[in-house]
């Protein structure tokens, strides 16, 4: 679909980025230690750190992903949304506090605390680097998506805009600006999806939501020629000749009678109802002749009983076959797990002064953050049923979802999207520049550097990595990346979770048995990702029947994996006396 | 100082077995839930809340049930080191 650039939502995204930019510079005018670099000196309040939590995670897979896989295939995208909150429970129950006092910048100090192995820093700064960058990926090219309707611009001018902001932003104050960007950011997000979702269910249920007279099921296609123009149902695309937007109620339940729509609805009415109605949804079938790309879209009456419960993304589970629910109970692991191994989230552990305050903080970041994904089904529904669905986009459900109540919320909503990208690849340039400054340079290479060489290695990387994020934005803008952020689950769950639970729980933990079980966790996930069937299909344009993975999701082998190679290395090397670990 | 050290692990090993049984008690919750899904979706559809189905009353709970031992977990651990 084509949209008209809002000059509403360029003014209110400029106001935030300018203005998180010049607080960066602020916060960074002060002189600067590693520790302030890193780990903001300890200094920041446990209940910031808790929102910070929120700004940091919930990316764009969050909110604009499962918005708007909810949107188009119903209950599936809200696993998503149990799976990631359940991997905190694991962050507060079993690593927040040990973790606070171990390490001092990283993830690789924590693992390293009682060793000071050269073969741990090298391969956990190895993990948190590939994990941070098949996280970063998928926001880079989402803040370009997210920039062609709101400023009319090409792609690569929202990768650039939001590597450079970023960049600015962790250069000037690293961790310190870092840190108020996602306070300020996940603050706004939580706050203004509630006022969305308030809005829906106050608009309630409506038939033929967006439009004017009868509901229009007639298929739509839109072909992409060899000579890259796009055409609309035979025609030249244009504001006039466009894809008409989708998504709506067919029938309200009986005791509606002739009513159009249902008035104001409490939360678990909205739900009940939306059940016993009829809802038009619409998928995509593509095929390619000499006359270039036909994408068909065609609609599908479906009660809204089938929509509300598991099967719509996920049909291997109403076809029952064994592989099907292995992928599905590995995903839903591997979210469970890799949460707690995430380094841009472990890091932030590091901010606040003692275990307590790393307890206090995940207590607010897991309100903050399953109240946002409470909402998530909302504003997946409400989007559903809008009337504003573009086929073509899911991840523009929920700013569309914005759109059909007004200008101005859409360009806030547009511009909180964007922006939630910036707290997200803020939180992984840090922690990748970590990983490159402190655990490769300094503690792997050995190189000998004072406080202020330290700050100035730790800004360097961190440019560089902003520079990398751009490129790989770019390079994957027509990728296929809703898959990238479990893979990076599956990675973080894989290679770091064994060795920091067993290092935690289980003394006969040797430094050889660490750096394999992040060395072979690492490969072995990366290896199956790179095997399965899904990769097969979606990149390397295969036949899924050609991959020898029986199923995509590596989470249920590649887990336990780590943890038994970790036990049968630590068995077979000497028992190490560890170093004594001063609390931080 | 080495009375405060004392009291610090002492309190440090309460909180760990408090936060492992809550764990524990999330982990099962988890599988259930996974459990219905993989080998019982039929039962997803049943509607035992206010005219919501399992699916979503489960999946709410399970979000609401974080936040609640979380809580737990905060108020059982104060006052039990001193950090808290």
């Amino acid at each position: 679909m084509l949209y008209d650039s809002s000059p509403v939502a360029i003014a209110i995204f400029a106001s935030f980025v300018l203005g998180v930019i010049g607080l960066s510079f602020w916060l960074g005018r002060k002189g600067q230690s590693a520790k302030g670099y890193y780990a903001a000196h300890g200094e920041i309040h446990w209940f910031v750190n808790g929102i910070a939590f929120a700004g940091d995670y919930l990316s764009a897979a969050s909110f604009l992903g499962i918005c708007g896989m909810i949107a188009f295939y119903g209950y599936d995208g809200f696993l998503y949304s149990i799976g990631f909150l359940a991997g905190w429970i694991v962050a507060l129950f079993v690593i927040a506090e040990p973790i606070k006092a171990l390490g001092k910048f990283t993830f690789a100090d924590a693992l390293d605390a009682r060793f000071n192995s050269r073969g741990i820093k090298f391969a956990v700064a190895i993990s948190t680097l590939i994990v941070s960058i098949f996280y970063l990926i998928p926001q880079m090219v989402g803040a370009g998506h997210l920039i062609v309707p709101l400023l009319g611009l090409p792609h690569a001018v929202g990768v650039i805009l939001v590597g450079v902001a970023v960049t600015l932003i962790v250069v000037t104050a690293g961790m310190v600006s870092t840190t108020w960007v996602q306070f300020i950011k996940g603050s706004l997000l939580v706050f203004f999806c509630g006022i969305l979702t308030i809005m829906i269910l106050n608009r309630g249920l409506v038939l033929n939501a967006g439009r004017q007279g009868e509901e229009d099921l007639r298929p739509q296609v839109q072909t992409q020629t060899p000579d890259g123009r796009v055409l609309v149902n035979g025609e030249p695309q244009t504001t006039e000749n466009d894809l008409r937007p989708v998504g709506t109620i067919h029938k309200l339940p009986e005791r509606y009678g002739d009513a159009r729509e249902t008035g104001p609805l409490r939360p678990l009415q909205y739900l009940s109802t939306l059940e016993d109605s009829q809802v038009v949804t619409w998928s995509a079938k593509k095929h390619t002749d000499d006359k270039g790309v036909h994408t068909t879209f065609t609609p599908t009456i479906r009660e809204g009983k089938d929509l509300l419960k598991p099967g719509g993304y996920f049909k291997g589970l109403s076809s029952g076959t064994l592989t099907d629910r292995l992928n599905f109970a590995s995903l839903m692991l591997a979210l469970f797990c890799g949460t707690a191994s995430l380094p841009h989230i472990l890091i932030r552990y590091y901010t606040v002064k003692d275990a307590a305050a790393a307890r206090k903080s995940t207590v607010v970041g897991i309100a903050a953050i399953g109240g946002f994904y409470v909402l998530t089904l909302y504003l997946g529904l409400g989007a559903m049923t809008s009337g504003y669905l573009d086929p073509t986009s899911s991840n523009m459900a929920a700013p569309l979802l914005a759109k059909s109540f007004s200008e101005t919320l859409f360009a806030v909503i547009s511009a909180i999207a964007f922006t939630t990208v910036l707290g997200t690849v803020s939180g992984l340039i840090m922690a990748g520049s970590g990983a490159v400054a402190h655990d490769l340079i300094e503690n792997c290479f050995g190189v000998t550097m004072n406080d202020h060489e330290k700050v100035r290695a730790g800004k360097i990387s961190a440019v560089f990595l902003g520079v990398v994020a751009m490129a790989l934005g770019i390079l994957f803008k027509n990728f296929n990346v809703s898959f990238l952020v479990g893979w990076a689950f599956h990675i973080a769950a894989s290679a770091n979770l064994p060795a920091l639970v067993m290092l935690l729980f289980w003394p006969r933990t040797t430094k050889q048995g660490i750096t394999a079980a992040v060395t072979v966790g690492m490969v072995s996930s990366l290896g199956w990702i790179l095997l399965s069937a899904d990769t097969f299909e979606k990149v390397y344009g295969l036949p899924r029947g050609d991959s020898p993975i029986p199923f995509s999701q590596p989470g249920l082998v590649t887990i336990p994996l780590g943890f038994l190679v970790l036990i049968l290395v630590s068995l077979v090397t000497p028992r190490q006396e560890p170093r004594q670990v001063v609390d931080a | 100082m080495g009375n405060n050290h004392q009291l610090k692990d002492q309190g440090s090993v309460r909180s760990r077995a408090i936060g492992m049984r809550l764990f524990l008690i999330y982990v099962l919750l988890y599988l259930g839930f996974m459990g219905i899904v993989l080998f019982w979706p039929d039962v997803l559809s049943w509607r035992p809340l206010g005219g919501v189905n399992l699916a979503i009353a489960y999946g709410m709970g399970l979000i609401a049930s974080a936040f609640v031992l979380a809580l737990i977990y905060m108020v059982a651990c104060r006052g039990r080191s001193p950090d808290a």
